[in-house]
């Protein structure tokens, strides 16, 4: 998790602002060891930035074009968690991930069409994602700031969640996550 | 869905040419529509076409300043911006400088999305009347945020403590929290500078919300309901009582919906904070009947609003069709500032079917249809101006990848589209109609050498951006930088 944000770091950044890449990589230092020591605890609030969002505020200054995928490096042999997708169009895609990885970061590395509009900070619910049944229970129980925009989410069901906060572990070792279509949703309002 | 086999019209071939897509509209619908044809039929070329110099339409100019992350969205239209295959057409409004015979003889498609350009009046008594510190939550909203139009907008926010504020959605949460929030607060957000003078010397402690029926049927949702909650230093007035049995008479109804549930836990929690020198209220039951004003030859406040006159109503009818009745019981409210948001309109445009009753254009998922229900080729719709002003980012989004999704499936299965030459030159052809026509049209790379001014000057004050509030000082910085 936390190589993964530094190479990011280095990567992304043009190659005049070493400045900002050493504040860059301090920023995602911190907040990723912070994440890791109570990463199983409900703890994102309204205000609290995800470590992705924080790097496209530092990217914003930059002239590099934003781009919306980030690497994700390939888990080592016997080290991966699987997660099958059920894609906008119907197809099953299967990937092997990092645990700590989001289901939003693993979309976006993969090109699996699934929207996060606000890239993670709880303020919309445009990476709705379908969980089955027998891995929902597992999950840790949504926060009221997620609670709030699945209100919003199309076609919300009783094992709706935000893709952005679902993080592979591994007891999440093969659960299936179906992403929403606007075409296979007939009922398109909230309420 | 029957449509023409009219034979004037073009069929699409993909293997000759690229398909020529105009969006009228630059807001989060066109966005997601543009992004989501590039994405399904590569050999798309997308021109969209914006009244105003600047991209991203309520994105920018609607999303309040202290929601930044919502406007994260705007990376995503970036892309789109800076890909080859897009581009960016600001400073042209469509029905005067361009029209849509203009663009049917240069493009395959054309997709409406300008969304709703002005806003639902009340239909009441005076409300046509000169009254000063009346406005609508759409230009008091612009104002803040920097649309153009508004800019002298002037509201007054010290002659009074108390403003009202009508409607019951998350646009009147919206304006009723920016004139509670502390302006040290705002000041780190891209709120404009000229509004952030005005609301640090605003005198106003008392927002009331008022809406015509009951607590069940508002329309803000539970982020911005939260929010009001969360408020520092402010208290929270409202009739407890009649949330309490509106909620216990209808405990079946609300069971089955839980964004309402989950909404109506948080109206009844209120908040705890019972000490500020701040207030807000939500007041229930009132519609308004008349705005009454100072005297004209009031030594202080000439043809001010003084108060608004309610009609005390009543509920009636199922719960998912409650109707509000008067009861005959008027009420006075007194109030110095009043901001009316009730909702926004649509307009029509010349050349397109509207339904005048719904405020839309009339579509099957996005292709636009006439008075008989036939498809119209080569003609699509998406956002507010589809499904009507209501929703989320989100909501659009789905909306605009359905008709994106509908564009790319007629041409896959080689429906007809626009135009009757083989050759279309898209923008190519049309911004030199537009120049010949005196108007200054501005690129993509414009609004980036805008944006990166913006970004200077939001830095020097420590927030994201300084908003250029005037057109004219747009189009000069652009002129100084060549």
């Amino acid at each position: 998790m936390f190589s993964r944000f530094s190479i990011k770091c280095f990567t992304s950044l043009s190659s005049n602002s070493k400045r900002q890449q050493i504040m860059c990589m301090n920023t995602f230092a911190k907040q990723n060891f912070r994440n890791q020591l109570i990463w199983n605890v409900p703890k994102i609030h309204k205000t609290t930035k995800n470590p992705i969002a924080t790097i496209y505020q530092i990217r914003k200054f930059t002239n590099s074009k934003v781009t919306f995928h980030k690497e994700i490096t390939p888990p080592k042999e016997g080290e991966g968690v699987t997660i099958n997708f059920v894609t906008r169009e119907g197809d099953k895609k299967t990937i092997v991930a990092n645990v700590g990885d989001s289901i939003m970061d693993i979309t976006q590395a993969h090109d699996i069409d699934l929207e996060c509009a606000c890239e993670g900070s709880l303020a919309c619910s445009t990476c709705h994602v379908i969980v089955e049944p027998k891995y929902y229970e597992k999950l840790d129980e949504p926060t009221d700031e997620e609670n709030d925009m699945l209100d919003l989410a199309f076609g919300l069901t009783e094992t709706s969640r935000l893709g952005c906060q679902i993080v592979m572990r591994k007891d999440l070792d093969g659960i299936t996550v179906t992403i929403p279509s606007a075409t296979r949703n007939v009922k398109l309002e909230g309420r | 869905m029957p449509f023409s086999s009219n034979s004037n019209f073009e069929r699409y071939d993909s293997k000759l040419s690229p398909f020529r897509l105009a969006v009228i509209g630059s807001g989060p619908a066109g966005f997601y529509t543009a992004y989501r044809v590039l994405k399904d039929h590569p050999s798309t070329l997308v021109d969209m076409y914006e009244s105003l110099p600047i991209p991203f339409g309520l994105v920018r100019y609607g999303v309040a300043p202290d929601h930044p992350e919502v406007k994260n969205v705007q990376h995503r239209f970036d892309e789109v911006g800076q890909d080859s295959r897009y581009t960016f057409i600001g400073n042209v409004k469509y029905g005067e400088d361009l029209t849509i015979t203009d663009l049917k003889s240069q493009y395959d498609a054309i997709v409406f999305s300008y969304g709703a350009s002005q806003e639902r009046s009340l239909g009441i008594k005076n409300e046509d009347e000169p009254i000063r510190n009346i406005f609508s939550a759409r230009a008091f909203v612009g104002w803040y945020n920097g649309l153009p139009q508004y800019r002298d907008l002037e509201p007054d926010l010290t002659c009074t403590d108390t403003a009202v504020v009508i409607g019951h959605g998350n646009v009147a949460l919206d304006v009723g929290r920016i004139l509670l929030t502390d302006v040290m607060e705002l000041s780190k957000t891209d709120i404009t500078e000229y509004a952030l003078e005005k609301l640090g010397k605003s005198k106003i402690r008392k927002v009331i919300i008022v809406g015509r029926r009951g607590p069940l049927q508002v329309s803000f949702t539970a982020k911005e309901l939260r929010e009001m909650m969360n408020l520092p230093n402010t208290k929270f007035h409202t009739d407890f009582e009649f949330i309490k049995n509106e909620l216990s008479a209808n405990v079946d109804f609300i069971s089955k919906n839980r964004p309402l549930k989950r909404l109506m836990q948080i109206l009844e929690k209120g908040r705890s904070n019972t000490i500020g020198d701040k207030s807000w209220s939500l007041k229930f039951l009132r519609s308004p009947d008349e705005f009454l004003a100072h005297d004209d030859n009031d030594p202080i406040r000439p043809k001010y609003v003084r108060a608004i006159k309610f009609h005390i109503n009543k509920l009636e009818g199922p719960p998912e069709k409650r109707v509000a009745v008067p009861t005959g019981k008027m009420e006075e409210l007194e109030s110095g500032l009043v901001l009316k948001s009730v909702g926004y309109k649509s307009v029509p445009i010349k050349g397109l079917p509207f339904d005048e009753k719904k405020g839309l254009v009339p579509n099957y998922k996005g292709k636009i249809l006439d008075n008989d229900n036939n498809e119209q080729p080569g003609l699509y719709v998406a956002g507010w101006l589809k499904r009507g002003p209501q929703g989320v980012i989100a909501t659009t989004m789905y909306d605009a990848f359905e008709t994106a999704e509908a564009i790319v499936s007629d041409i896959k299965q080689n429906k007809p589209m626009l135009s009757f030459q083989t050759t279309k030159k898209g923008s190519d052809a049309i911004i030199p109609i537009l120049h010949q026509r005196g108007v200054r049209t501005i690129s993509y790379d414009d609004w980036k050498k805008i944006e990166e001014k913006e970004n200077e000057a939001g830095r020097v004050k420590n927030k994201p951006r300084e908003k250029f509030g005037r057109i004219e000082d747009v189009l000069f910085t652009l002129d100084t930088l060549k």
